[in-house]
């Protein structure tokens, strides 16, 4: 084969195991439900292995392009999807909606968001964006019966769809102000400034885009789909998408649209700001903790487009840095919710966790250690990521970025605070059903690598700071 | 490696860890893993402290420097190092924790819920404060100074008193506000100096205008750490709400890791903005020497009386550090020694009445002079420890302070002086309300006298209060030299100052 394919191979893997997969549960007699699932986390896995083994390169004259960066992001979306899998199935067993099209349209997701990162031309964008985006929908809404679940689905696919016309929108003035769509030639036109018209174009993309990342002011579908969807889904929203769509936004922005980081560099700054303060504030009425994580999660989308805002090597670094903390944090945080069960039924309120410590110490110390470490306190993993985003907007002379991330984080505390004190500090017996060991494993996988971090940091710093000079380099 | 061939300072940072590792695996009936938890957490924290000893043994006090300094590459990307070492400032403070934590284990065994969960967490706030104490390099020194709070926040939450959860909440948001505020004054240190090794930070001119923004950073961290009016408002909850074990190690241990954030950063990192400073700082000590020692006499409870008078002493320590004179640091060091034992000594003396079920309100005690002579004896050496008494620790330290402040300025010495007359009064009226009066209650004369769990706690501190009293030069010619280094430097990076004519001896 010729060796310039290498890199199409986990694309494949992932397109036609998604459809071999569909064919065995459609002509199976029997349920395959578990078979596809562990099918799906094969697939991811044989496709991260080739992934990472593909050489560096451009595929069908420049519409797609692998490096070291979009390696490092797939690693961080296969990551997440084989996550998200592992926690489905035992969910979905017990919520009686297990269906073998769950894995399926996670693969086809999984195929969106690889073609997102790997887009090295505005159309290859668009594809990988709607392809991620129309089987997230579905995913959203996939409890059928469910009147919340459907709910969650239709307002995500109506505003889905908004925030699709905008980036559509935005293309086509791109396309028609600057004559291209390639990303090379883009940024070969816009090196030497802009129109108003290709301006706007690119406000139009980075809406979008800041769409999907849920970046306030553009976060209102968040918390209800949230809320809303089954909670596997809930964590896969809250992860892979994010990872991709924040990747894609490094390379659009820093790549054909680098040269404009002047004009468009404010615009990040205060998405920035909002993301962090909606998601501090926001988050201290709320009772139910997949609307609380869905608040946290736009605070930490905040936190790390600071780096984008950066705009340098270091920013690239510390944004890739934190969200790969970040993936891990949010997986664990799920996987807790996910074992929040009580006789068959799954509970959401903060205050079904009340006495949680002396009940099942294992569980609360896990849950109390992602909190910690979403609220940055060292030692644990979550304030590396924010070290690395401070100091790149430091370094970079955003100051007032800065400060307010650590006035926000004050604020942010508090709220993860609050899930700890109702664990350890409130009387009660939450009575939890015992956790399926697939949950337990992502729970305790997640607690170890977040505590541990701090005695073993140089791999993934090494790495990220690798993947964000192939980016720039 | 350092010149005794293996990194003792590791050691002792990450002993208590390995208990912890211990106790985790404990398994068995509840009863079985509580006295197994509390006597592996015992002979760690003894294991810790004869390891501080050896340290303090194989120090050597002629060297101004760092001493067994250990390094490691560590955050690769930013070239940040895991280093540790010691001199003579933090020395005396790694061993002060060395020395309570076990007094403060010791001094849990009346706690009976979760006891297991309760060591562990005493053995993690040890290895995170001796870290701390140790650290060279900022960023790893942040990481245990933020990492205290974990266990501390779960200590005051869980086994705390009546309003534990607000008094741990709030512990926690002040604490953490100030500390984000020392990390934006970190990365921008990093980013003039290009590094976060200590040594070299403490080298580094940085300029004028800049100091004054890292101050007022380093101030609302350490400051709030140190409880330095008007930041102390966390302190008489989180000192009266916590268990006994947990008010020790705050008020002996943790306020001291403010006044050595001072004492290692502020000042010798930002010369000029400390000596520009020197007028606030002194105000906010005298302040607090006069006006917490006015509120502690207002108290009506023991432990609260107790919680504010620690506050007031803090001041002392505050005026001590910015005189910027041998006497006035070296003061505020020993005071820094002294005030945590003699605190300790004085809560532990707490705990045991609340171990005999007694209440710490003032007007319900009384008359237990008769009924339990020991005890007696060792809250009154506390309490004129605390007052300043001659011949008792606290003398030295403050005596030392007020001529470091005769030195720099007349005023601040009159009124520090001052406010040790209050604390001698409200000490004096502790002890008449609790030994001396008439028994206010006739369950009170049925009290047993010490036993000897706590004899065991109270001879140790009533024995070093003496020591440290009676003979200090033991002590301070261990941190003479490295004092006299940070005053020499001090004045060196003023030289053209005009604050020259106030620090030259």
């Amino acid at each position: 084969m010729n060796p310039m394919y290498l890199p199409l191979i986990p694309g494949l893997i992932l397109g036609l195991g998604g459809m071999v997969l569909l064919l065995i549960g459609v002509l199976s007699k029997r349920d395959q439900t578990c078979t596809c699932t562990y099918g799906a986390v094969l697939a991811l896995i044989v496709a991260a292995a080739f992934s990472l083994a593909a050489p560096d390169g451009m595929l069908f004259a420049g519409l797609l392009k692998t490096s070291l960066f979009t390696r490092f992001a797939d690693t961080m979306v296969y990551l997440g999807a084989a996550a998200a899998l592992l926690l489905s199935l035992d969910y979905n067993r017990r919520e009686a909606m297990a269906r073998f099209e769950f894995p399926v349209l996670v693969l086809f997701a999984v195929l969106g968001m690889i073609v997102m990162i790997s887009a090295a031309d505005l159309m290859s964008l668009y594809i990988g964006f709607e392809l991620q985006s129309l089987t997230l929908y579905i995913l959203a809404a996939s409890a059928r019966d469910s009147l919340r679940s459907t709910e969650a689905g239709l307002k995500y696919f109506v505003l889905g769809s908004l925030a699709s016309g905008l980036l559509i929108y935005g293309i086509s003035l791109v396309y028609g102000f600057a004559g291209t769509t390639n990303f090379i030639s883009l940024a070969a036109i816009l090196a030497n400034g802009a129109g108003y018209g290709t301006i706007i174009g690119i406000v139009f993309v980075l809406v979008g885009l800041a769409f999907k990342v849920s970046a306030a002011p553009f976060h209102m579908w968040t918390p209800d789909v949230y809320e809303g969807s089954p909670t596997p889904v809930t964590a896969l929203f809250g992860t892979a998408p994010k990872i991709a769509t924040m990747a894609l936004l490094f390379s659009v922005m820093l790549g054909p649209f680098g040269h404009l980081l002047a004009q468009w560099r404010m615009i990040i700054e205060v998405l920035s700001i909002l993301s962090m303060a909606l998601g501090a504030l926001a988050a201290i009425g709320q009772k139910n903790i997949k609307r609380l994580l869905a608040y946290s999660s736009i605070g930490h989308m905040g936190y790390a487009l600071m780096g984008l805002a950066a705009g340098t090597l270091a920013g690239t670094q510390a944004t890739l840095v934190y969200l790969a903390i970040y993936l891990v944090m949010s997986f664990g945080a799920f996987a807790c919710v996910i074992a929040m069960r009580r006789r068959g039924q799954a509970v959401e309120t903060i205050a079904d966790l009340a006495g949680l410590s002396t009940e099942n110490p294992g569980f609360a110390l896990a849950l109390a250690i992602f909190m910690w470490a979403m609220a940055g306190i060292p030692p644990l993993s979550g304030f590396f990521g924010k070290l690395y985003v401070f100091s790149a907007a430091i370094n970079a002379g955003l100051t007032t970025l800065a400060v307010v991330g650590v006035v926000t984080s004050v604020i942010g505390a508090f709220y993860y605070l609050r899930v700890i004190k109702v664990m350890y500090f409130d009387a009660g017996t939450p009575g939890f059903d015992k956790a399926a060991g697939s949950v337990r494993f992502v729970m305790f996988a997640g607690a170890l690598v977040t505590c541990l971090f701090v005695f073993i940091p140089g791999p993934l710093i090494t790495a990220a700071d690798a993947a964000a000079r192939a980016l720039l380099g | 490696m350092n010149q005794i061939g293996f990194p003792i300072l590791s050691l002792l940072t990450f002993l208590p860890l390995a208990g912890v590792a211990y106790l985790a695996t404990l398994r068995g009936d509840e009863m079985a893993v509580a006295a197994r938890a509390r006597s592996g957490a015992l002979i760690t924290s003894l294991g810790v402290l004869a390891l501080g000893i050896y340290l303090w043994m194989a120090f050597d006090p002629s060297q101004g420097g760092f001493q067994f300094v250990e390094a490691l590459p560590w955050l690769s990307g930013l070239d940040v190092q895991y280093r540790m070492g010691v001199d003579g400032i933090s020395l005396f403070l790694i061993l002060l924790t060395a020395f309570l934590t076990p007094i403060a284990i010791l001094s849990s065994w009346s706690i009976t819920k979760r006891i297991r969960e309760l060591m562990m967490a005493f053995l993690l706030l040890e290895t995170m404060t001796i870290g701390m104490f140790c650290a060279l390099d900022f960023v790893v020194f942040y990481i245990f100074f933020e990492a205290v709070l974990l266990p501390m926040y779960l200590i005051i939450g869980v086994w705390g008193g009546e309003r534990r959860i607000y008094a741990a909440v709030k512990f926690f948001i002040f604490t953490l506000a100030g500390s984000l505020f020392m990390l934006l004054a970190l990365v921008w240190l990093w980013r003039n100096a290009g590094t976060t090794d200590i040594v070299t930070l403490l080298h580094t001119p940085i300029a004028p205008q800049a100091q004054m923004w890292l101050f007022a950073a380093f101030l609302a961290s350490f400051g709030v750490k140190a409880a330095v009016w008007p930041l102390h408002t966390w302190l008489p909850d989180a000192y009266g709400e916590a268990p006994i074990p947990g008010t020790i190690m705050l008020a002996a241990v943790l306020s001291k890791m403010g006044a050595y954030g001072f004492l290692r950063f502020a000042v010798p990192m930002l010369p000029q903005a400390a000596a520009a400073a020197e007028p606030l700082m002194f105000t906010l000590g005298v302040v607090a020497v006069i006006y917490i020692s006015f509120v502690a006499l207002a108290q009506t409870d023991m432990k609260r009386m107790i919680a504010y008078s620690s506050a007031a002493h803090m001041g002392i320590i505050i005026i001590g550090i910015f005189t910027f004179t041998v006497e006035g640091i070296e003061g505020a060091l020993f005071q820094m020694l002294s005030h945590g034992l003699v605190i300790a000594g004085l809560f532990v003396c707490t705990g045991v009445l609340l171990s005999r079920g007694q209440t710490l309100t003032l007007s319900r005690l009384g008359g237990l002079a008769t009924k339990m002579p020991a005890y007696a004896v060792f809250l009154m050496l506390f309490s004129l420890a605390n007052a300043g008494l001659p011949g008792t620790s606290g003398f030295v330290g403050e005596i030392l302070v007020i001529v470091g402040a005769m030195k720099v300025n007349f005023w601040v010495a009159l009124l520090g002086a001052g406010g040790m007359v209050l604390g001698a009064a409200y000490m004096l009226m502790l002890l008449r309300a609790v030994l001396f009066d008439k028994l206010s209650r006739p369950e009170l004369g049925a009290l047993a006298d010490l036993k000897p769990g706590e004899y065991a706690m109270l001879l140790p501190l009533a024995a070093m209060v003496l020591w440290l009293g009676i003979y200090p030069g033991s002590f301070t010619h261990m941190f003479d030299a490295s004092v006299n280094a940070m005053v020499q430097a001090h004045i060196a990076a003023l030289t053209p100052h005009t604050a020259l004519a106030m620090v030259t001896k």
